[in-house]
């Protein structure tokens, strides 16, 4: 059933989202600097990161547990799936029967209540303290991911991605006035899930207000290499997600090699718009207290649901 | 549902972003974004109004669209990014309940109003009935904001976007009032803007605040 070609599209889109996702970590933040007058570090800087902590050693702390040591490697592997089910090349991904939009919301899921213990397991402070903010934004998120989905998922008449962009974007041009809604609440979403300015900083290291940064504080050497690479890999997924729901023009249908190739370079130059409209909103905006992040994510919940609402009355035969 | 037409599906997509507008501005903490957000609603009205005009040739709805583009998206907000400079109103609007909730509130109001729509809209044979629930859920807003705000300019604000909601009602409904009604309407709504403008003052003079709970202190004697 899994033909050849599709299994190396498969792996080819795995291997390209394993590379692409530090050059677009790298790419926002040197749009950051940019856009705040810095100096910006090189486009491969989240590489020489990656090749640094992977030759360092690993020190654990003491009384840490094996699920401190398997946590990222959970992680890892979790956004590793996400990158191989999201389309970002082409539809036929022989991967993608595996979990449907749904399932892939509980992936990330998984990935985040793994990452939360390992914080808590060796019983800093700082580590609880962010496990609890981070599990505070997720239950938060997932409500207003998963109306996102069901809004897509109800115009294509599938919660299956790769049959949602298949039919997004291989149809007629229509107006979806709903898809106006989930989009605003997909990206206030993925901004709180990949902690991004409103609601986290991924720069910061100041105690008072960091989420993610808390919580892999006592990661070092190859583990905190691989929690990095995942945390750009699930950057690269969302941002994938996004641009295959709501801009799905130029991923190739089929398995066809020239189509193939011809959406390497629309993705790319889709994920360098998509980098400096990130950093634009990360400039512009000041981050939230942590009390006002429910409200942020309150509002993109109540935009999903909106959407899910504007659907049924405009879009469907009175 | 491709049998509806393309004009169509823009005057959906510009109800639902009036609609996406409401939302924001109940959510918004400050007065100067908040006029800033009823500009644009006024000319998404705008544009709404002039796509009907053109899909169903109606003359004067022509009449009516520069008539909010000139009032709605222009002059009223003038007018009152003018009368917070000069009452010098700076920082937030106090909502008496906290946003979260007012949102909720929100969501609610448009679910009953697109149930309420649904069976008045089957009865219309115009183009642009199915955004008929959209205009009444964006009265309906505007009513909840300027029933939880407590500033007297945000109240107007409102009162002007319940305005935004009826005209987008009349349009959807019967493809627009009548032109002697709509002016008479637009006149209305421009001198109540001044006069409550006169009002702001005396109100701030009175209690050196523009908080409207001083007033319930008012008595006959």
């Amino acid at each position: 059933m899994i033909s050849i070609s599709g299994l190396i599209g498969q792996l080819f889109a795995i291997a390209l989202a394993l590379a692409l996702a530090p050059l677009l970590s790298g790419w926002v933040g040197m749009c950051r600097a940019w856009l705040q007058s810095r100096t910006a570090p090189p486009l491969w800087q989240p590489y020489y990161m990656l090749h640094k902590l992977f030759h360092k050693d690993v020190v654990l702390a003491e009384g840490a547990s094996s699920l401190f040591r398997v946590a990222p490697f959970v992680m890892f592997g979790c956004m590793v799936l996400a990158c191989a089910i999201v389309p970002s090349l082409s539809t036929d991904l022989p991967f993608a029967p595996a979990a449907d939009a749904l399932a892939l919301v509980g992936v990330f899921g998984l990935a985040r209540i793994f990452i939360a213990l390992a914080a808590m397991d060796i019983g800093t402070s700082f580590g609880t303290l962010g496990g609890r903010r981070e599990m505070l934004i997720g239950f938060l998120a997932e409500p207003a991911l998963l109306m996102v989905i069901f809004t897509v998922a109800m115009i294509a008449q599938s919660t299956s991605v790769a049959t949602i962009v298949e039919t997004l974007a291989h149809r007629d041009f229509y107006i979806h006035p709903s898809l106006a809604f989930a989009g605003v609440a997909f990206t206030f979403v993925s901004l709180a899930e990949n902690a991004r300015v409103p609601v986290d900083n991924p720069a910061t290291h100041l105690e008072l207000t960091m989420i993610h940064e808390a919580m892999i504080l006592e990661y070092s050497g190859r583990h905190l290499a691989l929690i990095e690479w995942a945390a750009s890999l699930k950057l690269y997924a969302y941002s994938c997600l996004g641009l295959a729901f709501f801009f799905p023009w130029g991923i190739a249908a089929g398995d066809s090699f020239p189509a193939l190739l011809a959406a390497i370079p629309l993705l790319v130059l889709k994920l360098a718009i998509g980098g400096v409209l990130l950093a634009g909103i990360e400039t512009i905006n000041a981050k939230l207290r942590i009390f006002r992040a429910p409200e942020f994510l309150g509002t993109a919940f109540l935009l999903a649901v909106l959407g899910l609402l504007v659907r049924l009355l405009l879009e469907t035969k009175l | 549902m491709s049998s509806i037409p393309l004009s169509a599906q823009f005057i959906n997509l510009f109800a639902a972003i009036i609609l996406l507008l409401a939302f924001a501005m109940l959510a918004q903490r400050r007065v100067l974004q908040l006029i800033d957000l009823f500009a644009l609603q006024g000319a998404t009205l705008f544009l709404s109004t002039l796509t009907v005009a053109l899909t169903t040739g109606q003359a004067h709805l022509y009449g009516s669209a520069a008539l909010t583009l000139v009032l709605k998206a222009i002059l009223l907000p003038w007018i009152l990014h003018r009368l917070v400079r000069k009452l010098n109103i700076k920082g937030e609007v106090e909502p008496l309940i906290n946003i979260p909730t007012t949102m909720l509130v929100g969501l609610v109001l448009v679910i009953i109003a697109f149930n309420v729509a649904l069976p008045i809209s089957q009865l219309a044979h115009t183009i642009t009935r199915g955004t008929l629930g959209i205009a009444l859920a964006v009265v309906m807003l505007a009513f909840l904001m300027m029933i939880t705000r407590r500033k007297a300019i945000t109240q107007v604000v409102g009162f002007l976007s319940m305005e935004n909601g009826l005209f987008l009602a009349a349009t959807s409904a019967t493809y627009g009032m009548p032109m002697v009604v709509e002016l008479g309407i637009a006149l209305d709504v421009l001198v109540g803007a001044i006069i409550l403008g006169v009002f702001f003052f005396q109100i701030r003079d009175q209690f050196d605040s523009l908080d409207i709970h001083h007033m319930e202190k008012l008595k006959d004697s």
